[in-house]
């Protein structure tokens, strides 16, 4: 067992682990973090995207000791009080979800996009950008309208947010 | 996935003692091939030793030759966006921003990749095709004696990869087909000109992992065009073939990816 200790959406966190477990195990179990989510065994879905350090990683592929003394950054930590992130309230405004189940991702990696590559994005560079996110609801038409608007907004202000 | 013990190297000669004190250990890097293997219970490591941290082993500096020295836990987001490669080797900076996905881009490093030396994986086209230098912890090597088979190199169970070394060259392009759904190359091929003449390399087509196409190479020397290589083809019996492809189709997607890369530059 090794004690892990690292920031989570801007609060000091610590637990003990064993060194195999997993860093979604971990914020999901450890924590009770339930926003990120498990979709598959091969590193492919993306549902359960994070943020370490400013960037977004797949949590199924990293182990909770790898995190170790970094920030992270979850679903959950996007809001700020009430007042959703305007990726969260794009999708809900433009319905970029039907069943949700890989909704925390696709909005974590959509804020990653937005900011790496600043909030003027076309709808080709975001389609290319979702390519490690995978959505068997939607058709991806209305996670790329949402994403759209919430980058159109988010260049309309005078910083970007999280 | 098995019991395993963790430890973060601080330097290499702190990950040199990790290795030799564990009883079946594995260096770590970005763990996007090593911890998906793990989860899987096809590796079971009794240690890991984490070089994600080792600051020797990052960055990227343009040296005074016009050459281009990349630490091996680099990731690939680092390569594709870095201005220095950008302008110098356009073709290697287009080719790590074509691996996996954003997510797998920002774990995943340069030295975790040719260590494995998937079949299918991008960079060691990219190494063959510009005659890059590999340097370890005990020695350097060229590209071409790195890499030795499917996942197979040259390198000992405790050798670090520390650093690869791509000389500058005059012009690059990297054309893959990914496959649709794991974004691994079906078949990549990296053209490359420089002072030693035009080298042509394969990466996710061959049943020996990377190769060189000697004849598309002579081909562009006498005629730079992609109707020069429009008619070589690889052998179809020296090609991989499984659910995703033929060995006759991954041949035939050899030629028309030279001839994609010889065209974007064109
Ligand atoms: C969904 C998905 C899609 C992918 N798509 C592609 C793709 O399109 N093209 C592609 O090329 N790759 C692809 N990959 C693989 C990815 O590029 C990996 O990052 C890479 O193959 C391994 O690098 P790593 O740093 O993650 O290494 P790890 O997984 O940490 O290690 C891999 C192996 O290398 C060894 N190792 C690591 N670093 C060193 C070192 N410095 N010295 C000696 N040995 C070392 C380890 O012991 C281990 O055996 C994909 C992966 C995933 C999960
Ligand atoms: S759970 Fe599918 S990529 Fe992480």
């Amino acid at each position: 067992m090794t004690t892990v200790t690292m920031t989570v959406n801007g609060k000091t966190v610590s637990g003990e682990v064993e060194d195999r477990t997993l860093l979604v195990e971990f914020i999901r179990e450890n924590l009770e973090l339930t926003g990120t989510h498990v979709g598959c065994d091969t590193s492919q879905c993306g549902v359960c995207v994070i943020h370490m350090d400013g960037k977004a990683i797949k949590s199924c592929t990293t182990l909770a000791v790898q995190a170790s003394g970094s920030q992270i950054t979850t679903i959950e930590g996007l809001a700020t009080g009430d007042e959703l992130h305007p990726v969260q309230k794009a999708f809900k405004e433009h319905h970029g979800l039907q069943c949700g189940f890989c909704t925390p991702g696709m909005v974590m990696a959509a804020v990653d996009m937005i900011n790496r590559l600043g909030p003027n994005l076309d709808e080709a560079t975001i389609r290319h950008e979702l390519e490690g996110n995978l959505c068997r609801c939607t058709g991806y038409h209305n996670i790329v309208k949402a994403i759209k608007a919430a980058a159109d907004e988010m260049a309309a202000l005078p910083q970007a947010a999280e | 996935m098995y019991e395993t013990s963790y430890h973060r190297a601080g330097s290499v000669s702190d990950a040199e003692a990790a290795i030799a004190n564990a009883e079946d250990g594995k260096f770590l890097a970005g763990g996007q091939t090593l911890i998906a293997t793990m989860k899987q219970r096809l590796a079971a490591p009794t240690d890991l030793i984490d070089l994600r941290h080792i600051a020797d082993l990052k960055g990227i500096a343009k040296q005074a030759d016009g050459s281009i020295r990349i630490g091996a836990a680099t990731c690939h987001a680092d390569v594709a966006t870095n201005e220095d490669v950008r302008t110098s080797i356009p073709g290697l900076a287009d080719l790590a921003g074509k691996i996996g996905d954003p997510h797998v881009r920002h774990m995943g490093t340069l030295g975790g990749s040719i260590a494995n030396n998937d079949p299918a994986a991008d960079y060691p086209a990219a190494l063959m095709a510009l005659g890059a230098t590999v340097e370890t912890n005990k020695r350097s090597l060229a590209a071409e004696d790195f890499f030795t088979g499917m996942f197979e190199t040259a390198l000992e169970d405790d050798e670090i990869v520390v650093a690869v070394t791509f000389p500058e060259c005059t012009t690059s392009a990297y054309a893959k087909f990914p496959n649709p759904a794991s974004r691994y190359s079906m078949a990549g091929v990296f053209v490359a000109k420089g002072d030693s003449g035009v080298r042509v390399a394969v990466s996710g087509a061959g049943q020996d992992g990377v190769f060189r196409v000697p004849e598309m190479e002579k081909a562009l020397e006498s005629q730079w065009s992609a109707d020069a290589v429009a008619n070589i083809k690889v052998p179809a019996e020296d090609m991989l073939s499984d659910i995703h492809g033929s060995s006759e189709y991954r041949a035939n997607l050899v030629t028309v990816m030279a001839k994609r890369a010889v065209a974007a530059l064109s």
